[in-house]
């Protein structure tokens, strides 16, 4: 069970509190209704499921309902970094992307914080 | 050589052990009694007894006996009972406390433990080779399920579960710490010590009853001046007594999973002769911890030579632990087979007792010397360079033949008792679970703990420290504190990996790798010789390592055959993957509290006891109770149904409609939302009016429905399908926040806190105006909303109707939802009204051509292939679902669309799901153009009546189709989905 930072409650809590919904960063285009079929194929079917650094998105559904981004190792699972809807995608240097995948080293600050900070009760 | 009084066990040896002579525990086995002292496990109170042959093995049924002392035993599996209902079989007898009036019975025997039918599997082994079942019952292919499956299942497995229900109770704990101590052996109670006292939270799990992991084994170790075990005792102690440390013996800890989160099953009342009635068996931990320090020791392997399997032949550090622990003897004269030097203080410590050793066998050619000078010592013959190349003996070992590894002949030795060491495997179980690396040690034939992926550290015999002294040094830097002094003289030194001396590729012998599961040295050679080359594949193809449990002896044995037989080395074969549970776990401590009532949330409306006390049969939506119908006194369901149908169309009907989902939508750009999340031009709803909304997803596929009405400009009252409230408010609040977050709209889910009593029939307005203030029904039109009060309480009334009729929808606070009920049944009931349930809901519905989503649709129908292709705002310049819409699949004509279907005979019913074929003659497989999704009897109608999605459904008006069943096809006409006045001239009452 993974422990994940929530941007709005400050606060490392249980996976059980929380819905994953997708990937991140995908905005509805505007006037969608005249998007052309491929513009509309891109936005709504075509995912990039990458295996390393994804930017997905979760929702603290059992916690103050906010839904909030995060960039998460999908092989190691690890978080870099969770950050409220509507702030732009982070660039994560290539430090933060080694430390979260496989083998890496450190544990993100804001999910230690989890660990040994306030959630850690 | 003295022995203790006869109670305490023949083979129990007085002035050894530590449990007291004085405290005597009766047992059952296989209904005989026994006498064991407490603190005994059953294993060492069978030993103590004398009792070798404890079971029978998996697939030969050979006999088997104790293997082992610990969580690591594939043998001594027994069935444990407390009484009738309280039966747990695969028990490992070694892991068992044995409490007054335990009952245990051997498994996979029949008729009896040491004459057993089965046992014939032995003799015919050579026709059992790996990989028998997917050579043998290939074809046919029917005769797999009727025939070999059924055959095979009855034949397989090793205990039998037990048939009534888990009586107990199962606790469960989240728990965070600073450090999680795995292990209370020597290196994990020096770590635990160092960070307690540091004023550090710890939680020490050890799954012993009694803690000191190999200090139990020994009463030779010195550690700060005191013996290994009372140093484990006091340090234990003191632990116990701080506030910060959480002490857990019988605890497994057995998954390790992300971010430092560790899974324990604590075991509670196992060992107890009486345990409370109301006291948990077991409790599931989920630890949370800055930091693990796993210190979980290493597993002693058998050695792989021919009829290794016999009763009596034991793992020699098992030997060591019973006689110097429990005070017990696993035989009068026993032989020792040695890879490793631990094996030979096993065999001190037994001829020390006054047991007669007949010989330590050591495969190396070379063993230190000061072993050998000791040996002389105690006259204990010893054979350097030499294998034990077979055994004796058919319910318990006879003999050992020994013979020179560099050729000639060999020698029988008479014994009772074969202990054998092929060395130590690290328990890297929890490590490898971590996703921790794992390096290979070639120099002593091991893997061991590589690169950490979590803040974890190995420490002791887990990481292949071989020394007490190192473990407590690796132990305390691991807690930052300086270790205690250590002494000890034995050490772990040496190891023997595969096959041994006369178990090669030439010699025809059972030579076993697992015993659980049967694996022989041959079957890993064969299953490399027909093609499998990974150790993943080898272990599927023979099995081996796939017992409960999961080979902790016989893992690393198979990976070295492997190899040898592939030519490569062992890296390059690879390692089975460590999963969880490390040691098997009850689905009791799994499943916990979720199970019966509490297995998931049970939600009943404020009516619910008016509807049980009126003898209403309840459905299950969601998690909802629904009434389903109300039956009288000889009536069955359908009989029911039809009269509550009849009666509501002919007077009125009363109905629960407390489920539905509401949402109330407020704001100043409410009606914005709600124009983005529904199809429907809702800029021209007045305040006061109701309006049918349909929601899409983006794909513009319908997602919910509901009436919604406008209480305000700025506030919307908004209904959901039963089922859909929860998600319905998910999409929306994932608009608002995300897409549309420049909007001032607030949701709140309203679900529970209105009451909803419809009433429905030619004289709804007759029954419920006299209790209604200031709202004057009459002048309310069809799909209306006002606010006012029923019975004195607020209300919002809603004059709509799902079932055609003129009908009113009264939302009450719910806590006043009962009594409105029973004001507007004690009106209606005198005027002829009847309750109705679901099930005549969904019958009139039907009759009215009505959709229910989720049971007409299915995620990939239209508002058009619905028929409410109406519903859609065709001037909106956006709504969720509006893009998808216009995709070129979605606007082509011709696509499934919903239809009304009436059967040539009135009678008959269609089966919901049945599929629609054109001809019914064309051959198999018929193309299908599609399925019925709803089919009732109508009694209002006087026929049959169905709904169904068919391709070009509308253009088939009239035609007739077919619905091929089982037993007939039935021939269908296509119609309306409006059944019953299509003029809608009843909503006027």
């Amino acid at each position: 069970m993974l422990l994940i930072h929530c941007p709005y409650c400050e606060e490392a809590r249980p996976e059980l509190e929380f819905r994953h919904a997708g990937e991140a960063h995908i905005a509805r285009p505007a006037g969608i209704a005249e998007i052309s079929d491929e513009a509309f194929e891109a936005y709504f079917f075509i995912r990039d499921n990458t295996k390393g650094i994804v930017f997905e998105r979760w929702r603290h559904i059992h916690g103050c309902g906010r839904f909030f981004n995060a960039a998460r190792h999908s092989v190691s699972d690890r978080f870099v970094v969770t950050y409220r809807a509507g702030e732009p995608k982070p660039e994560l240097s290539g430090e933060q992307v080694a430390a979260a995948a496989p083998g890496g080293k450190a544990t993100p600050a804001n999910a230690a914080a989890g660990v040994n900070g306030k959630a850690a009760r | 050589m003295t022995v203790a009084a006869p109670h305490a066990g023949a083979n129990r040896i007085a002035g050894k052990g530590r449990l007291s002579p004085a405290r005597t525990v009766s047992f059952t086995f296989d209904r005989r009694p026994y006498t064991a002292l407490a603190g005994d496990t059953l294993a060492s109170a069978l030993l103590a007894n004398g009792v070798n042959l404890v079971g029978r093995s998996f697939k030969y049924h050979r006999p088997r006996g104790v293997l082992s002392a610990g969580a690591d035993e594939p043998n001594a599996l027994v069935g444990v009972a407390r009484d009738a209902a309280r039966f747990q079989p695969n028990v490992r007898a070694t892991a068992q406390e044995v409490f007054d009036g335990l009952i245990a019975t051997s498994q996979n025997r029949w008729p009896s433990l040491a004459f057993d039918i089965g046992a014939g599997n032995d003799f015919v082994g050579r026709f059992f080779p790996a990989g028998f079942y997917y050579k043998t019952f290939m074809w046919p292919a029917a005769a797999w399920k009727r025939l070999y499956e059924p055959v095979i299942r009855a034949a397989a497995g090793l205990g039998m579960a037990p048939k009534e229900p888990d009586p107990d109770r199962y606790a469960n704990r989240f728990a965070h710490c600073d450090l999680l101590v795995v292990g209370a052996g020597p290196a994990g109670l020096a770590a635990a010590l160092g960070a307690a006292r540091a004023g550090r939270r710890v939680i020490l799990a050890d799954e012993n009853a009694v803690p000191g992991g190999s200090l139990l084994a020994t009463n030779e170790a010195l550690i700060d001046g005191v013996p290994g075990f009372d140093w484990a005792a006091a340090v234990v102690a003191e632990l116990s007594s701080k506030d910060n440390v959480t002490v857990l013996p019988r605890t497994t800890a057995f998954g390790y999973y992300a971010q430092n989160m560790v899974a324990l099953a604590e075991r509670l009342t196992d060992h107890l002769a009486r345990p409370a009635p109301d006291a948990p068996r077991e409790r599931l931990w989920q630890v949370r911890a800055g930091k693990v320090v796993l210190a979980t020791g290493a597993i002693e392997r058998q050695i792989v030579f021919a009829d290794n399997d016999r009763p009596g032949i034991m793992l020699a550090s098992a030997a060591r632990l019973y006689l110097n622990h429990y005070g017990v003897t696993p035989g009068r004269k026993i032989g020792v087979y040695a890879a490793c030097d631990s094996a030979w203080a096993a065999a001190f410590d037994l001829k020390a007792a006054g047991v007669e050793i007949a010989a330590i066998v050591d495969c190396r050619a070379e063993v230190p010397t000061d072993l050998v000078a000791r040996a002389n010592d105690l006259a204990i013959g010893v054979l350097a360079g030499h294998a034990v190349t077979g055994t004796s003996g058919r319910l318990r070992v006879r003999s050992m033949r020994v013979a020179p590894l560099a050729g000639g002949g060999s020698r029988e030795f008479e014994i009772d008792c074969l202990l054998m060491s092929g060395g130590w495997t690290p328990s890297v179980h929890l490590f490898s679970q971590s996703r921790g690396g794992l390096a290979y040690d070639a120099a002593n034939g091991r893997f061991l703990p590589g690169t950490a992926a979590q803040d974890c550290i190995c420490v002791g015999a887990c990481n292949g420290t071989l020394t007490l002294e190192d473990a407590l040094a690796e132990g305390a830097a691991a807690a930052g504190v300086t270790p205690p002094d250590a002494e000890e003289t034995a050490s772990m030194a040496g190891h023997l990996l595969g096959a041994a001396s006369g178990a090669g590729p030439r010699d025809f012998v059972k030579a076993f790798v697992d015993f659980q599961n049967d694996v022989t040295a041959k079957d890993i050679r064969q299953a490399v010789r027909e093609g499998m080359r990974s150790i993943e594949h080898v272990k599927r193809y023979t099995t081996n390592g796939m017992a409960t449990d999961q080979g902790k002896t016989a893992n690393m044995h198979g990976l070295a055959i492997a190899a040898e037989t592939l030519g490569k080395d062992i890296p390059e074969v690879g390692l089975t993957t460590f999963r969880p549970p490390y040691t098997p776990v009850t689905f009791g401590a799994i499943v916990n509290h979720a199970r019966g009532e509490l297995f998931d949330v049970t939600r009943r409306t404020p009516i619910h006891g008016w509807a049980e006390q009126n003898g209403a049969v309840f459905e299950d939506v969601g998690n909802w109770k629904r009434t389903w119908y109300f039956p009288r006194p000889g009536e069955d369901m359908a009989a029911a149904v039809n009269r509550e149908c009849r009666t509501t169309r002919q007077v009125a009907g009363i109905f629960d409609a407390s489920t539905l989902g509401k949402i109330e939508v407020v704001g100043p750009d409410a009606v914005g939302f709600m124009n983005l999340l529904y199809t429907n031009a809702w800029d021209r709803l007045d305040v006061g009016r109701c309006r049918y909304g349909i929601m899409l997803r983006e794909d513009g596929y319908i997602y919910d429905d509901g009436v919604v009405g406008r209480l305000a400009e700025d506030r919307f009252h908004v209904t959901t399908t039963t089922g859909g409230a929860p998600r319905v408010l998910h999409h929306m609040e994932d608009y608002l926040q995300t897409e549309f977050p420049h909007l001032k709209v607030w949701l709140t889910s309203v679900s529970e806190q209105w009451a909803v009593v419809a009433v429905q029939g030619p004289r709804a307005r007759d029954i419920v105006a006299p209790l209604i203030e200031d709202v004057d029904l009459a002048a309310m039109p069809h799909m209306s909303i006002r606010q006012g009060r029923c019975c004195g309480v607020p209300a919002r009334i809603m004059r709509v109707s799902f079932t055609g009729e003129l009908g009113f929808e009264i939302n009450v606070p719910a806590d006043f939802g009962r009594a409105v009920w029973e004001a507007v049944w004690e009106r209606g009931e005198p005027l002829g009204m009847v309750p109705y349930g679901t099930e005549a809901m969904h019958v009139m519905r039907a009759e009215k051509g009505f959709i229910i989503v989720g049971q007409d649709t299915d995620g990939t129908v239209t508002p058009d292939d619905a028929g409410l292709g109406w519903a859609v705002g065709r001037s909106k310049p956006d709504f969720v679902g509006i893009r998808g819409l216009r995709r070129p699949d979605l606007a082509a004509g011709g696509r499934r669309q919903l239809v009304g279907l009436r059967t040539r005979d009135p009678r008959t019913v269609l089966e919901e799901g049945a599929q629609i074929v054109a001809d019914p003659h064309q051959p198999v497989p018929m193309k299908m153009i599609g399925f019925v999704t709803s089919s009732y009897w109508s009694d209002n109608c006087g026929h049959s009546i169905a709904l169904a999605l068919i391709d070009d459904g509308r253009a088939r008006l009239g035609q007739t189709l077919y619905v091929p069943m089982a037993s007939e096809t039935i021939a269908v006409e296509v119609t309306a989905t409006v059944f019953l006045d299509p003029e809608g001239k009843r909503l006027d009452g």
